[in-house]
């Protein structure tokens, strides 16, 4: 049980990618049976893991996260079949794409959690969160987000014109 | 500029207790779009809707969003609220605070920072929502029951007798499932077959009921409405169309000593045959890995006495599609069995109860065949070692349940209840025997149940031991059965002729892959989970399949019966209509900026991807693009993480809208 009262120097900022139908269940289930957890996750949900880019993981990286967690159903119980599988294939090529960047593979955690399994969210949750905590911030990232002043928009004159070129 | 409104509820104390609502409504107000932030007592209750109704008009809010629990909970509430409103449902949104905030965090100040947070992603989740129109889909009116026990029967007997077609698929050869194996049923003693078999009959003889025996599910396609199922027929190796149900062949198979595995292996049945003389379909089939026939070659004595010639040893498996709009999902129960730990199981065997090894030590379900008055011995009480009528008898409680360091937690529910009618039957076929239980607690809720159980006790004489057995082993004859007396505090000895078992009721064998398929949840136990515990405990959490019995958890009869007429209920609600509105969430195709890689086609699993030509005022040919099938998409987003020009986009979870969420971290 994570002890509430205790201070901490540094609190790391915990992102979570989830799928709705399994991990975000299985976190629900957590609340109900009151289980307790580390409160720096921040909980994205998505239909399927299989909807998650991993653009997504770079920019909550960028954007101050200090770790990322991706959750979803168990390989074959997928509610849409298959979504999972592909997950799990991009997530591998992205992994060695981010430790070959230089990212420390410890911020980031794949896991499958059921709709049954308050107990492994808490665990999850509460490992990366002090694994991250032990790690410290994640500088790199965001001084990129300095240097690049790139608003997220697709609106630059260039794209415009490649676009326009296709229609 | 956006004009969204913040609702952050209380929950009572459940959210209060620990985050400052008061504070994330205040801070909630300050973000840049919202024009107004309340918090309130009970955002669910009327009163509260009434709130949010007034508010949508007064302040012109083209947003909502609702911090309270979460949006598996009241996400339709809150959307229907906004609608009544005037906004279109989807863009109502809901911050969870409560599951993922309040009830898993204990400090104040970090609880409500967090609370804070989650409001703020959720809120540029809103802003950057679209109005979406639901999409409506034909129903087909014509259900799927899978499991042909009393649940399933009662089901598919309701759901017929209400006009709708419904396809019934047992495993076995025959429907009836563990209440045909019954004896006398409790509370009331009656004869179980008595009861059951003209269910059965009546599902065997209704026009609206296409019955599959000795099938399996083979996969499952399509969505609430729209499933398409296919059913393996496996080789029964007579055909069902010419066999009258004469029952020659069973007289005349030369291999008659298989142990039946409707009496648990205490009764013979030949290689050809029927589970039991009331079987439906009274069709035979042939167990092919004990028939000399398919093991060598040689016989063929069934086909040669048989009229009608429906004995058919090149008979293979067979497949069928079947279009249904909803599933009721009704597989019942095994009991546990402890002889040995099977073989990567997390559960513990009891070596020390001796069940497989000494045999008179029996479960309660060959009990119940012993009893029967169509059981191996006519319904006498004999054991089987010897076939003499026992003298002394020990029952056991909760072998397997309850047992938390064996790995069951839960409680079998039916075993008090059931021990207890073991008892009387056992006092009223054997005058001079003696009862025995060794009892953890008598439960017994249910009408009539504890008057029954009192019965049992006070007026037939059964011995009621609190404590649990911690040894048995064989003296002579006889099975000494060793355990303790808690409430007197000592230790007793009982020479026991026959000892019965009340093992764990466990999910059949293969509910896990059946799930897999169907794409249901289930929990660590593998029964099946419902939508909710208390507010949806027939309806899966995937729209369009229904739980009926023991396969979502421990059940007795009139919990089955209850359970499978409100699975019934719901899928008649579901064919009550001719088109249901179904979930909007789905993918759309920029078809300006799509390059028709279909990338997103080898992907779907839906295949809801088609190929699109796109064509100019000539007619001549542009390019191809892809298109998404609004009534098959499932809705995961693969496709959009997949494709490489992001021409494709799931509504409801669009990358602005989650790339926006991002940058609110």
């Amino acid at each position: 049980m994570h002890a509430a009262a205790t201070q901490h120097e540094f609190e790391p900022k915990i992102v979570a990618f989830v799928c709705t139908w399994c991990t975000y269940a299985g976190a629900d289930l957590a609340g109900t049976s009151r289980m307790q957890y580390p409160p720096n996750v921040r909980v994205l949900k998505f239909p399927c893991t299989g909807r998650i880019d991993p653009v997504f993981i770079l920019r909550a990286f960028q954007k101050g996260a200090d770790g990322v967690l991706v959750s979803g159903c168990h390989p074959g119980d997928c509610h849409y079949m298959a979504g999972n599988f592909h997950a799990r294939r991009r997530f591998a090529a992205f992994r060695a794409l981010l430790d070959f960047v230089g990212v420390d593979l410890n911020r980031l955690q794949f896991s499958w959690v059921s709709a049954a399994e308050g107990g492994k969210w808490v665990e999850v949750v509460t490992e990366l969160t002090e694994r991250v905590r032990s790690m410290g911030p994640m500088p790199e990232f965001k001084e990129l987000e300095h240097e690049e002043q790139w608003s997220g928009a697709i609106n630059t004159p260039e794209l415009k014109e490649a676009y326009d070129s296709i229609g | 500029m956006s004009r969204i409104g913040v609702f952050v509820c209380h929950c009572g104390e459940n959210i209060s207790r620990t985050v400052d609502v008061e504070q994330v409504a205040k801070a909630a107000g300050e973000i840049p779009g919202v024009a107004f932030a309340c918090d309130y007592k009970y955002m669910c209750s009327d009163p509260g809707q009434s709130l949010l109704k007034k508010a949508v008009a007064e302040h012109k809010l083209d947003g909502v969003l609702v911090a309270a629990c979460s949006p598996r909970m009241h996400e339709k509430t809150f959307r229907k609220a906004t609608e009544s409103a005037g906004l279109n449902p989807y863009l109502c949104e809901m911050a969870n605070i409560r599951e993922h905030c309040s009830w898993v965090h204990e400090d104040r100040a970090m609880a409500t920072a967090k609370a804070k947070d989650i409001v703020k992603l959720m809120v540029e989740r809103v802003r950057k929502g679209k109005s979406l129109a639901p999409i409506t889909v034909p129903v087909t009116k014509r259900a799927l029951v899978i499991g042909g026990g009393i649940a399933g029967i009662q089901a598919a007997l309701d759901i017929a007798d209400a006009g709708h077609q419904v396809v019934l698929v047992e495993r076995d050869p025959s429907i009836g499932g563990h209440m045909a194996q019954l004896s006398e049923t409790f509370p009331t003693l009656d004869c179980s077959q008595c009861i059951m078999t003209p269910k059965m009959v009546d599902v065997a003889n209704h026009p609206n009921i296409t019955l599959y025996t000795y099938s399996e599910i083979e996969k499952v396609e399509g969505y609430i409405g729209n499933f398409q199922v296919t059913v393996k027929h496996k080789a029964r190796s007579v055909d069902e169309s010419k066999c009258t149900g004469c029952g020659i062949c069973m007289t005349k198979c030369p291999k008659k000593k298989i142990p039946n595995e409707f009496d648990q292996g205490h009764g013979m049945r030949p290689a050809i045959y029927v589970p039991f003389p009331q079987a439906v379909p009274n069709t035979p089939v042939i167990d092919r890995e004990n028939c000399t026939m398919f093991q060598s070659g040689k016989c063929g004595v069934c086909a040669k006495v048989c009229g009608p010639g429906a004995v058919d040893y090149q008979q293979k498996d067979r497949l069928s599609v079947e279009d249904v709009g909803a599933i009721v999902v009704a597989t019942g129960f095994k009991l546990y069995t402890i002889d040995r730990k099977p073989e990567g199981s997390p559960i513990q065997g009891y070596g020390e109860f001796g069940y497989g090894t000494i045999p008179d030590i029996i479960d309660g379900m060959t009990f119940e065949r012993l009893a029967s008055a169509s059981g191996p011995t006519g319904g006498k009480i004999l054991r089987p070692s010897d076939g003499k009528e026992p003298k002394q008898v020990v029952f056991i409680q909760c072998v397997g349940s309850r047992a938390r360091e064996k790995g069951i937690s839960y409680c079998s529910k039916v075993c008090c209840m059931y021990t207890a009618k073991h008892t009387m039957l056992y006092h009223h076929k054997v005058h001079d025997g003696q009862a025995y239980v060794f009892f953890m607690d008598a439960r017994t809720p249910g009408k009539g149940y504890d008057e029954f159980w009192r019965r049992a006790v006070e007026e037939e004489e059964a011995v009621y031991i609190r404590g649990m057995v911690s040894r048995m082993y064989q003296r002579g004859g006889k099975i000494v059965v060793m355990g303790s007396d808690i409430q007197v505090g000592v230790q007793v000895e009982i020479e026991a002729d026959l000892v019965v078992l009340a093992t764990a009721v466990q999910p059949q064998d293969g509910a896990d892959l059946l799930a897999q398929k169907l794409g249901i949840s289930y929990d660590k136990y593998n029964f099946y989970s419902e939508a909710h515990a208390k507010l949806k405990p027939v309806e899966c959490a995937t729209a369009g399949i229904y739980l009926a019995g023991a396969c979502q958890g421990p059940k007795d009869i009139p919990d089955t019966v209850s359970q499978a007429s409100a699975a019934a209920a719901k899928v008649m609600t579901l064919f009550a209509k001719d088109q249901m509105e179904r979930d909007p969430v789905v993918a759309k195709v920029n078809e300006k900026y799509c390059v028709g890689c279909f990338a997103c086609k080898k992907v779907c699993a839906y295949g809801a991807i088609e190929e699109k030509e796109i064509r100019d005022r000539q007619g001549n040919l542009v390019k191809k693009v892809a298109y998404v099938n609004p009534g098959v998409c499932g809705g995961c987003g693969t496709c959009q993480a997949t494709c490489p020009s992001k021409s494709i986009e799931l509504d409801g979870y669009t990358d602005e809208q989650i790339m926006a969420m991002i940058e609110a971290l």
